[in-house]
């Protein structure tokens, strides 16, 4: 009898019902109408195979925060058992509103030529209640601004050339929060990049690593986006560079939900996409390269771990480069969900939960008073904005503005 | 001593249970006698399946037909206690593909509508079975779940009037010259011995049977053969797959429920031993070689545990030496055959036709009783059979509730889920809610935890009472009043869990093993409590 027989580690049947998963699992905390990890995954998914009505709308329920995956101890992909079911048995049909906030790249691509319009008309209230009343986008929530000018159209007008200068090149997957919303984040890595060496190069096609196609029930749609960018990934692996991104999300997305949740096979690249804090950190560590940092940077800054990063478990990487910033006081507030969870938490049916699963960790933040916190996750920074007031920067945005650029480069050549 | 019954029926197996039912529908005065629990004996032990009578259509014509017969009925009658799955017989490269036009014509002989398929349309079908299979038979298969099936013919017995007593266990017959009048039982609870009267006595205790017979004086020669099945863990496959040639061990893949089990092996096994039944590594072995045949999967499946049956079969009586045993009913007139009025003994036979045994049993009691009054359990639906497929299956969200419905049919509108705590669960794996728990025990006489497992399922999933057990302990000490007993209770439904995963305690169940023991004796002291009472 060798040890392998009748085990399987895809299996949910690994699970030995500890229930730890449930412990950690945000939504049961404040939702009981949420069954839990453990029952909507490896308990629910021997039912489901009984017969498909044993499907519960209560499912609708999960983060996909993945914590449950990170708490258990057996490695059951708990969060994975769970978005697959809501693929597959999930009756629902997904709203105009879920197709909107899935499809962030035809939002982006029509907001930004139109930004200040566009922004205007998202803030005003009347604008609200019609996307809270016909949409069930809750008003509560502010829409992320669209920038006038997209990422991309930038990098091509005034960096593309310029990074013909190095040798040393990497592949940046900027995502589209960076493209659209917030380009600066984009132009702070190329900064660094730069700062250190490297020459920065776009992929040659990229649309949205799919995430929100992927919670909002569109697997078609997010397998022909993933394929699409995984074309784009192995031919810069093929150039030999690795991918980049500023989004843990994103990272997590191609590099894990690719796999287990669309089936594709990614495990030739996979290892290449990385969080650009991780790279960076690695070249630092190794003696590769030297950020050197401005003097009179002062900032009290506290970490917030995004549910992916935790997942990743990268976020070391990232807390340790801002810990290098002389100037910076620096805090870690407890790993806990903010409960905003990409698109789930502006439907207003989740709203009033969002808001519970975050409280706690709000809380922590504004007793710290803080200048600003730093998270890897751009709804994380909305959620954390929205419902304390203070700052949120991505950990490489903080590094670009606390770096001595000229130094850096003359430390670098 | 008291009132006389018309019939003391002994043995609340399927067969005594269908027979109280038969009896008591007749208007018998009718009394059940069960020494443990209902279905405790080969009832609960066997497959759960519905068979077509396809796997005897073959050899034993006489037993295919009345399979494919009682399985009709039974969708009709026990709706909620089956599921109508279909079945598969498939011929691998290494099995002749010639048997197989034998086979269906003895099928359609047999009035079994058996329909050779394209194999890719049988993968189709199902999609675990052997992608390498040649050949490939539909039948109506099935799966039965013998403990609702037992329950659902006591509930009805119950409403026809008769009453049933489990844990009394006949200790002699009771006697008057030749004829048998009555019954010595001793109350297992009370530890009180009493004689109770009646004009017939039924023999209905299985293997069990040749024990009473013995006590009435009369000789059923039984040769106990063991079965031992293996339960996996999740559904594999959702039609019943066979082997198409003829029938040989670890041929049968059954979906039950939750799980799927792989049977059966059949070996001789000494009348001293069939208390104590232990399957062992051998057995295991051959069942894993032979299920991974059926369904290459169940390599990878965890096994929740073993067990094993035993069948009674019947050497027929100018036959003492046992050679020429037969599968089929046999239902004994000790009157014309010994000389002992007022004694009928019922055996052989399978759970599949457990009803119709009922029917010759009671038959001929309702002959010697001078009743003239047809069988009906045929056209009368069971209690919680009264549901349609839609109904049972309905979509909603509360898990307890959904569960519940397709375990007892229409009988569930009697599980109130007035609030949360109704509806919290007991038993997670299977959707077990303290509401369910607590009809068994008020209305289905559920007395411990091994009586709540057969009549919900719960303890049945994956952890093996780890997280159920200790919970369902509770309510029953709340309705029984007495802790004491609630942890004696605990103590021996965990033992009587890890008897059945010790013959597969390797993988995910041996760590599963690990981890309640250290849940029930590290954290709970379970062990220490043990201890002290020795």
């Amino acid at each position: 009898m060798n040890k392998e027989q009748n085990t399987n580690a895809e299996s949910f049947e690994q699970c030995l019902k500890c229930t730890v998963c449930t412990v950690y699992c945000p939504m049961v905390a404040v939702n009981p109408d949420y069954p839990g990890p453990k029952q909507a995954g490896p308990d629910g998914e021997r039912y489901r195979l009984k017969n498909p009505v044993f499907y519960d709308d209560a499912l609708d329920l999960c983060l996909n925060c993945k914590r449950c995956e990170v708490a258990c101890p057996s490695n059951v992909k708990i969060g994975d058992i769970i978005q697959s079911a809501r693929l597959k048995y999930s009756s629902k049909k997904p709203k105009l509103r879920d197709f909107i906030l899935a499809n962030t790249d035809i939002m982006g691509t029509m907001a930004s030529t139109m930004a200040p319009v566009v922004n205007f008309t998202l803030g005003l209230k009347p604008v609200k209640a019609v996307m809270d009343g016909v949409l069930a986008v809750d008003h509560h929530r502010t829409f992320p601004k669209y920038a006038g000018q997209r990422f991309e159209t930038w990098f091509k007008r005034y960096a593309l050339k310029k990074q013909e200068e190095y040798t040393k090149k990497v592949s940046y997957f900027h995502g589209c929060y960076a493209n659209y919303n917030n380009p600066k984040l984009a132009k702070d890595f190329v900064k660094i990049m730069n700062a250190i060496g490297y020459g920065v190069n776009l992929l040659e096609k990229e649309k949205c690593c799919g995430v929100a196609l992927i919670s909002n029930g569109f697997k078609n749609q997010a397998i022909k986006q993933a394929n699409l960018n995984l074309g784009s990934i192995r031919k810069a692996v093929g150039r030999g560079e690795p991918i980049l991104t500023t989004s843990s999300t994103c990272t997590f997305t191609m590099r894990d939900e690719y796999a287990h949740i669309l089936e594709l096979d990614n495990s030739d690249v996979r290892s290449s996409i990385a969080l650009a804090t991780k790279f960076i950190f690695e070249l630092v560590d190794a003696g590769k390269v030297k950020l050197v940092f401005k003097d009179d940077y002062r900032k009290r800054i506290a970490y917030h771990t995004p549910c992916h990063m935790e997942k990743l478990g990268w976020a070391i990487y990232s807390t340790s480069l801002v810990k290098m910033i002389p100037g910076v006081d620096f805090n870690m507030l407890d790993s806990q969900c903010c409960g905003i969870a990409g698109t789930y938490g502006f439907k207003k049916e989740h709203y009033e939960d969002s808001q519970k699963i975050g409280e706690s960790l709000f809380r922590q933040i504004r007793d710290l008073n803080l200048d600003m916190v730093a998270t890897d996750c751009e709804t994380c920074k909305w959620q954390i904005e929205m419902s304390t007031g203070v700052q949120v920067e991505n950990p490489i945005s903080i590094i670009a503005d606390a770096l001595d650029v000229e130094a850096t480069q003359k430390a670098n050549r | 001593m008291s009132k006389e019954y018309d019939v003391i029926i002994v043995g609340g197996g399927a067969t005594g249970a269908g027979t109280a039912r038969d009896c008591a529908m007749r208007g018998l005065k009718t009394l059940l006698l069960e020494r443990h629990d209902l279905s405790a004996g080969a009832t609960g032990r066997n497959h759960g399946l519905l068979h077509s009578g396809a796997r005897y259509a073959v050899t034993d014509q006489e037993s295919a037909e009345e399979c494919i017969r009682e399985n009709m009925i039974l969708r009709k009658v026990a709706r909620h206690c089956v599921e109508e799955t279909d079945g598969l017989f498939i011929t691998l490269p290494e099995d002749d593909l010639g048997f197989q036009s034998t086979f269906v014509d003895a099928c359609r002989r047999a009035g079994i509508n058996a329909e050779a398929i394209d194999p890719k349309e049988a993968i189709r079908l199902e999609p675990s079975v052997n992608k390498n299979l040649i050949g490939a038979v539909k039948v109506p298969d099935g799966a039965v779940d013998p403990f609702r099936l037992t329950m659902a013919n006591v509930l009805d017995a119950r409403l026809h009037g008769a009453e049933v007593l489990t844990y009394h266990e006949v200790t002699a017959v009771v006697k008057e010259g030749d004829r048998v009048v009555g019954v010595e039982v001793y109350d297992v609870h009370t530890k009180e011995k009493k004689t109770l009267r009646s004009r017939l006595v039924i023999n209905a205790g299985g293997i069990w049977g040749h024990h009473i017979a013995e006590l009435a004086g009369a000789t059923v020669n039984m040769f106990p053969a063991k079965g031992a099945l293996l339960i996996f863990g999740h559904r594999v496959n959702n039609l019943v797959i066979n082997r198409c040639r003829k029938p040989a061990d670890a041929d049968i893949l059954v979906p039950g429920d939750t799980i799927c089990l792989i049977g059966t092996t059949s070996s001789r096994l000494p009348y001293d031993q069939i208390d104590d039944m232990k399957v062992t590594a051998d057995e295991v072995d051959l069942l894993l070689r032979e299920g991974e045949k059926l369904a290459p999967e169940l390599a990878y499946t965890r096994i929740l545990r073993a067990y094993a049956g035993v069948r009674p079969l019947v050497a027929a009586d100018n036959d003492p030496s046992g050679r020429s045993i037969s599968r089929g009913i046999v239902c004994l007139d000790h009157e014309t055959r010994d000389g002992i009025p007022g004694f009928i003994t019922i055996t052989g036979g399978k759970l599949m036709t457990y009803r119709l045994m009922a029917e010759w049993a009671t038959d001929l009691a309702c002959k010697k009783l001078g009743v003239d009054k047809p069988c009906q359990t045929a056209d009368i639906p069971l209690p919680g059979s009264d549901i349609t497929e839609e109904d049972r299956y309905a979509s909603g969200s509360d898990l307890g509730g959904k569960a519940a419905r397709g375990r007892h049919g229409s009988r569930s509108v009697e599980i109130k889920h007035k609030d949360r705590y109704d509806e919290s669960l007991v038993c997670e794996c299977e959707g077990v809610s303290i509401a369910e728990v607590n009809y068994a025990i008020d209305t289905l006489d559920a007395k411990n935890i091994t009586n709540l497992r057969r009549r919900t399922r719960l303890g049945m999933g994956t952890c093996q009472g780890e997280l159920c057990a200790c919970r369902a302990a509770g309510l029953l000490s709340k309705a029984n009043g007495c802790a004491r007993k609630s942890v004696e209770d605990l103590a021996t439904f965990m033992n009587e869990r890890w008897k059945g995963m010790f013959p597969v305690s390797w993988g995910d169940t041996l760590s599963e093993a690990q981890f309640t023991s250290w849940i029930y004796e590290g954290v709970c002291g379970l062990d220490a409590f043990d201890k002290k009472e020795e």
